[in-house]
């Protein structure tokens, strides 16, 4: 028997889906020993969101090297696109083939918003870019909110005022500014969640060690060097600019068939669920594709896990997140790290006793 | 008339914003990081001020001063505890990620110690309003102290960084860190002095907004701060006269916006037009444009 050779990438990546679909065999025994409570069985599906967000956003931030604020702006598209499309065509197909056309809808037309926002705003560097990036997540969110659509036997109407001026004929209002979408149907469950986040995994990694995503990191670690030995910098900036995007939409499908009201609140697709993700992505290591994963899970459960603790939790939560990046970033604390680890400590007993 | 009325008005809301944009500025030109917790400082400020005329009764001049010296006290913890620590990490974003995090404790212990209800301010000013043109056009006393204290801050924060020893420090750190240090500027230092002088504007900013708009919730401050942020950027960030003309045509946008294309659409607009400035002037109206060196 020859023994299969794998590189070293390779199976780190395998440890990653290794990963989800342990974690998802665990959660399905459990779910099937009926040891999880209904408030956990409602976060399986966000949990799926958010990694999905977190693994990316890491694609721009941890890749490519550059702040995006704007991230929920690109859910928000894919959540608001898919859930119209699947309310205007329900019960005209078949749930799994509406729910496969409402992924590639949302993920198509946020891709297509990437590339409306990228082309412009890549020429900006650093804080600059986040500031517009942030901008356009608070300008979609605010559209929204004075979206009206309606359809009726004449076709579709459409006023950005209220629902009276769609001057319907009968019919339903399908997006009603501040109030949504509701009755999206509910095709959202934790497997396809799972096997989304799967696929996301496949893409992100797999760019990453291809030829483009080598050119990508490139980009982050010396721009100027990179563009003087021919890397076209605009192509592969929105190349991850607008992969990211279009994965963001597709966490925004599921957000949106997993609720059965969608609406655009500061909460949900406001700037400050931008920065919740930036926070997974940095807090599990900025560049770290795994990491990312992790930190969305353990922070999205945290404050659930500290619900007992009602009032003080979002206080324990913030209390959390700056002693962890204080330990993880600080030098001081990295070197204390270093002086007191485990492993440094043993060497030095080994060595004592070998001096002897 | 109504579009005077609504220009003074913009002007009004647009000098709070400067006043909270140079904290911004002056900060980022310094430390180089975006302070997220800026605009919770304003909600401490709001806070303090209110607790400090209702219940312990002093009077409004006292519950100023008084505001400005609790804020600026916590702009030197949270720079010492927070940031300072984090001032040489690997990443930038550490620091961006730590301050996100002191916005949430900020929010939450708000939150935890006066309860998320709606708190109503009672005005500070006690200037009367103005009445022009018969009776058409009214000042308010609050738009007269607001523009006033603009430009008062505006011409002392100048004088103070071109006249003084600590301000020219302040240019030099901004400018070259590491030489500063060699040149005996006492970097660390005037970082948080930096820090102090942000936190101590962002309380007098409180006040003048609270005056103008008086609910105070825990998440007062986080609107605002966003949009000082955005005028500070507007202005090009890092420069103080930038902040004053940033938060003042940021004002106007928005107030004309609301009165005359939509008021659900106004931070749209706010926000479209700061895209576009970018886009033609990227370093903002007023910024340096660095070469990049290779």
């Amino acid at each position: 028997m020859k023994k299969l050779k794998l590189n070293k990438t390779t199976k780190n990546n395998l440890i990653t889906y290794g990963i989800v679909i342990l974690a998802y065999i665990i959660v399905e025994a459990m779910l099937a020993g009926g040891q999880i409570s209904s408030l956990m069985k409602g976060l399986l599906v966000p949990l799926c969101v958010y990694v999905i967000l977190a693994v990316s956003l890491n694609l721009v931030v941890g890749i490519l090297g550059e702040l995006s604020l704007g991230h929920a702006g690109f859910m928000c598209v894919g959540a608001f696109s898919s859930a119209f499309f699947s309310k205007c065509t329900a019960g005209m197909m078949p749930d799994g083939l509406r729910f496969f056309l409402a992924l590639l809808i949302g993920a198509a037309i946020a891709a297509l918003f990437g590339l409306i926002i990228g082309i412009p705003v890549l020429r900006l560097k650093g804080d600059y870019l986040a500031i517009v990036t942030l901008a356009f997540g608070e300008i979609i969110k605010n559209l929204i909110n004075v979206f009206f659509i309606g359809k009726d036997a004449n076709g579709f109407h459409f006023s950005m005022k209220d629902a009276m001026s769609l001057n319907m004929d009968g019919g339903d209002v399908i997006i009603n500014g501040p109030q949504g979408i509701t009755g999206t149907p509910n095709d959202s469950t934790f497997t396809i969640g799972v096997i989304l986040v799967l696929i996301t995994l496949v893409i992100v990694l797999h760019l990453i060690n291809s030829r483009d995503g080598r050119a990508i990191m490139s980009i982050r670690d010396n721009r100027i060097a990179a563009e003087s030995v021919g890397i076209n910098i605009t192509k592969y900036k929105l190349m991850a600019f607008i992969i990211s995007a279009a994965l963001a939409g597709v966490a925004g499908v599921l957000y949106a068939h997993n609720l059965a009201t969608l609406t655009a609140l500061p909460k949900n697709f406001g700037y400050n669920q931008s920065i919740m993700i930036l926070v997974f992505v940095v807090l599990g290591g900025i560049g770290s594709t795994r990491g990312s994963m992790i930190a969305a899970v353990v922070l999205t459960l945290l404050p659930e896990l500290l619900r007992g603790l009602n009032d003080y939790r979002m206080l324990i939560y913030a209390i959390v997140l700056i002693v962890m990046m204080l330990l993880n970033w600080s030098p001081k604390a990295l070197e204390m790290r270093e002086r007191y680890s485990p492993k440094r400590l043993l060497a030095k007993r080994k060595e004592a006793k070998e001096a002897k | 008339m109504s579009f005077i009325s609504y220009l003074i008005n913009g002007i009004s809301l647009g000098s709070v914003y400067a006043i909270i944009a140079l904290g911004y500025t002056m900060v980022y030109g310094i430390a180089k990081m975006l302070n997220f917790a800026h605009g919770d400082i304003i909600m401490v400020g709001g806070y303090a001020a209110f607790i400090s005329m209702n219940s312990l009764g002093v009077n409004p001049i006292l519950a100023v001063i008084l505001s400005v010296v609790i804020c600026t006290i916590l702009g030197l913890v949270i720079e010492r505890v927070a940031y300072r620590p984090l001032r040489n990490a690997s990443s930038p974003l550490a620091v961006l990620i730590t301050a996100i995090g002191v916005s949430y404790l900020l929010q939450n212990l708000a939150l935890l110690m006066f309860g998320a209800d709606t708190k109503s301010f009672t005005s500070v000013v006690t200037v009367p309003a103005v009445v022009l043109a018969g009776g058409k056009l009214t000042i308010s006393g609050e738009t007269i102290v607001t523009v006033l204290a603009c430009m008062i801050i505006m011409i002392g924060l100048t004088l103070f960084i071109n006249k003084t020893k600590a301000g020219q420090a302040m240019l030099a750190v901004s400018e070259d860190r590491g030489a500063a240090q060699l040149m005996g500027i006492n970097v660390n230092g005037t970082i948080a002095l930096t820090f102090a002088i942000g936190s101590a504007l962002a309380a007098i900013a409180a006040v003048l907004l609270c005056s103008a708009y008086p609910s105070l919730t825990p998440y007062t401050g986080a609107m605002p701060g966003i949009k000082a942020f955005v005028a500070a950027v507007f202005g090009g960030i890092g420069s103080i006269p930038g902040a004053l003309i940033g938060g003042i045509l940021l004002g106007i946008i928005e107030i004309l916006g609301k009165a005359y294309i939509s008021s659900q659409m106004a931070d749209a607009i706010v926000f479209g037009v700061l895209i576009v400035v970018l886009l033609v002037k990227p370093s903002g109206l007023l910024g340096k444009q660095i070469q990049e060196k290779v």
